[in-house]
């Protein structure tokens, strides 16, 4: 209990951004018409490929002789921009086609 | 961390919120997309060349080289895959993130281990990562119909049993082993195991479900990674994909009038439910020629076109666009009636149509289309079945019971195209197809229509 209360005190700042930004993404999403579900499912899913900057993180702090590390900090950076690149180029070719006609 | 760094991440936060908030209109949806988009391109460029610490080249290579691996496949991926595949695709990507998200795990172990938070917080990562990854590979591989739903017996207690088990584990490892690399490997291996289960039981009608709340998962990974290295914008992006995506889970829920732990716990799609429901209705069914449905069409003032997957499955998005001009060109007036769930995700459907130049104006939403069908002559429901089956309103033992439907057996002819009698994705019997009003054209959605379309021509 007592760690819990600790831990809640040397936190105070991540945990009000943390559930402020919670409020802002169930506020942003709650209204969006439906027919733009599956082009906000993939936009959403391109930008979780934030992650890509950990992976980033991992290598630049790597050594040079940890091999272990620089593997899968690459195999990481590689889904991550998969993650990224791909989710965003989807989205904008699903985007493309809700042009208004005539 | 540099001062430039951390304001352009500041920067690429709000990138992220605005794009998100433009992402929910559709006029402004495209450019919402491109600041997302560019935001995260900045954070990425910054995060590379903006940091105080001292690194080998050997490393800029090897981040160079994966960089441009990376995104030269998932571009060619991205503008290759064909919209019906969009899914599949969705879930896909989903699973790298999760993939990512896991191996940082993996390789920080080593390297934060004293403290009791940032183990907690690698082993979150390492589990959610995990689950992530192979839950969405298998959702994948199960879209794209090269796996079928599995059931092992009492899977779900199973299931419980195996999530709280990792839990307990990695609890344990924080509190009393936590420098034991063999450990870690064994929990990564449980939680990719656990993703598996978690995923092959669930019926095929609620993967969007899953794959939303798979998507959400990877956001809360990439934050909880973020808490690790105190970097607001993986903990900020992260947060808002998990939130978004968790509200766009229980919307799709509410969309099929399921509850979240229906969907994970009750494996409809299959099984006992359907059975019990199937072989109620009987009575006979109308069949119809081309020609016959041509001059009901034709003579029509009002018609509705409900389309269903079957209609992506058969590529025929552009025959009835075909369609839908030539009755318009004749004086009727066509729209399209769009369940929230038609497709194999939420508002896939209005992709699929889009790409075939239908008039964005001419998609309707169920609650507006609704009202209007008992002044609809002709309603032609192509490929579509549970959301048109009338028991979700007057049958309560039917597992779609209480859905909200498309109620086009108010309209005064339904012309349903099909490829045969068999029973819908969900596996249940449509008294639709015996309504008196109803006629029955059989032939796979494209030809069927193609006929229909050069029957109309020659009147």
């Amino acid at each position: 209990m007592n760690e819990l209360i600790e831990f809640i005190s040397n936190n105070l700042q991540l945990l009000y951004i943390l559930i402020l930004a919670i409020f802002i993404g169930v506020e942003l999403i709650k209204n969006v018409p439906s027919v733009l579900h599956t082009p906000l499912m993939s936009g959403a899913n391109a930008l979780s490929g934030v992650v890509i900057v950990g992976a980033l993180l991992v290598i630049l702090q790597a050594k040079p002789d940890d091999f272990l590390s620089l593997g899968l900090g690459f195999v990481a950076v590689v889904l991550g921009i998969l993650n990224v690149v791909g989710g965003f180029v989807v989205t904008d070719r699903m985007l493309q086609m809700f042009k208004k006609k005539k | 961390m540099t001062i430039t760094l951390s304001i352009i991440y500041l920067i690429t936060t709000i990138a992220f919120v605005i794009g998100l908030k433009m992402l929910g209109h559709p006029e402004t949806a495209k450019k919402g997309n491109l600041i997302s988009g560019v935001g995260m391109g900045l954070a990425i460029v910054a995060t590379i060349f903006l940091h105080d610490f001292e690194v080998p080249t050997i490393n800029y290579i090897l981040i160079g080289a994966a960089l441009l691996v990376g995104s030269v496949i998932g571009y060619l991926i991205a503008m290759k895959v064909a919209m019906t595949k969009m899914p599949e695709l969705v879930s896909l990507f989903n699973g790298f993130g999760g993939g990512s998200a896991l191996l940082i795990g993996l390789v920080e172990f080593g390297n934060f281990s004293e403290d009791a938070t940032q183990t907690s917080t690698i082993i979150a990562a390492i589990i959610i990562g995990s689950i992530t990854f192979t839950g969405s590979l298998i959702a994948w591989a199960k879209l794209n119909g090269s796996m079928k739903d599995i059931r092992l017996p009492k899977y779900n207690l199973i299931n419980n049993l195996v999530i709280l088990a990792l839990i307990a584990f990695g609890a344990y490892i924080v509190m009393y082993d936590s420098a034991n690399l063999m450990l870690i490997y064994l929990l990564l291996a449980a939680s990719l195991v656990y993703g598996v289960l978690f995923v092959i039981p669930i019926g095929g009608a609620d993967m969007p479900v899953v794959i939303s709340l798979l998507n959400s998962l990877t956001g809360i990974a990439a934050a909880i990674t973020g808490i690790l290295f105190g970097n607001m914008v993986m903990m900020v992006g992260g947060i808002l994909v998990g939130s978004a995506g968790l509200i766009l889970t229980f919307i799709m829920c509410n969309a099929m009038n399921r509850s979240l732990s229906n969907v994970i716990f009750g494996a409809f799609g299959g099984g006992d439910l359907a059975i019990a429901a199937v072989g109620k209705t009987g009575g006979t069914i109308k069949k119809t020629t081309a020609s016959d449905s041509a001059i009901m069409l034709n003579y029509a003032s009002k018609v509705v076109i409900v389309p269903g997957y079957g209609l992506a499955v058969a590529q025929a998005q552009h025959v009835i666009h075909e369609l839908e001009e030539l009755l318009t060109k004749k004086g009727v007036d066509v729209s399209y009636a769009i369940h929230p769930v038609a497709g194999r995700m939420p508002g896939h459907m209005n992709v699929l149509l889009a790409e075939s130049n239908v008039a964005y104006d001419k998609l309707i939403e169920m609650d507006n289309i609704n009202p209007q069908f008992p002044n609809t002559d002709v309603v032609l429901v192509v490929g579509a079945n549970d959301v048109v089956n009338p028991a979700a309103h007057n049958d309560p033992s039917s597992p779609i019971y209480g859905m909200p439907i498309l109620d086009v057996e108010n309209a005064k002819h339904i012309i349903v195209n099909k490829r045969s009698m068999n029973a819908g994705y969900a596996g249940i019997e449509n008294e639709l197809f015996f309504n008196q009003k109803t006629s029955m054209l059989f032939g796979d959605a494209k030809s069927a229509l193609t006929e229909l379309v050069n029957e109309l021509k020659n009147m």
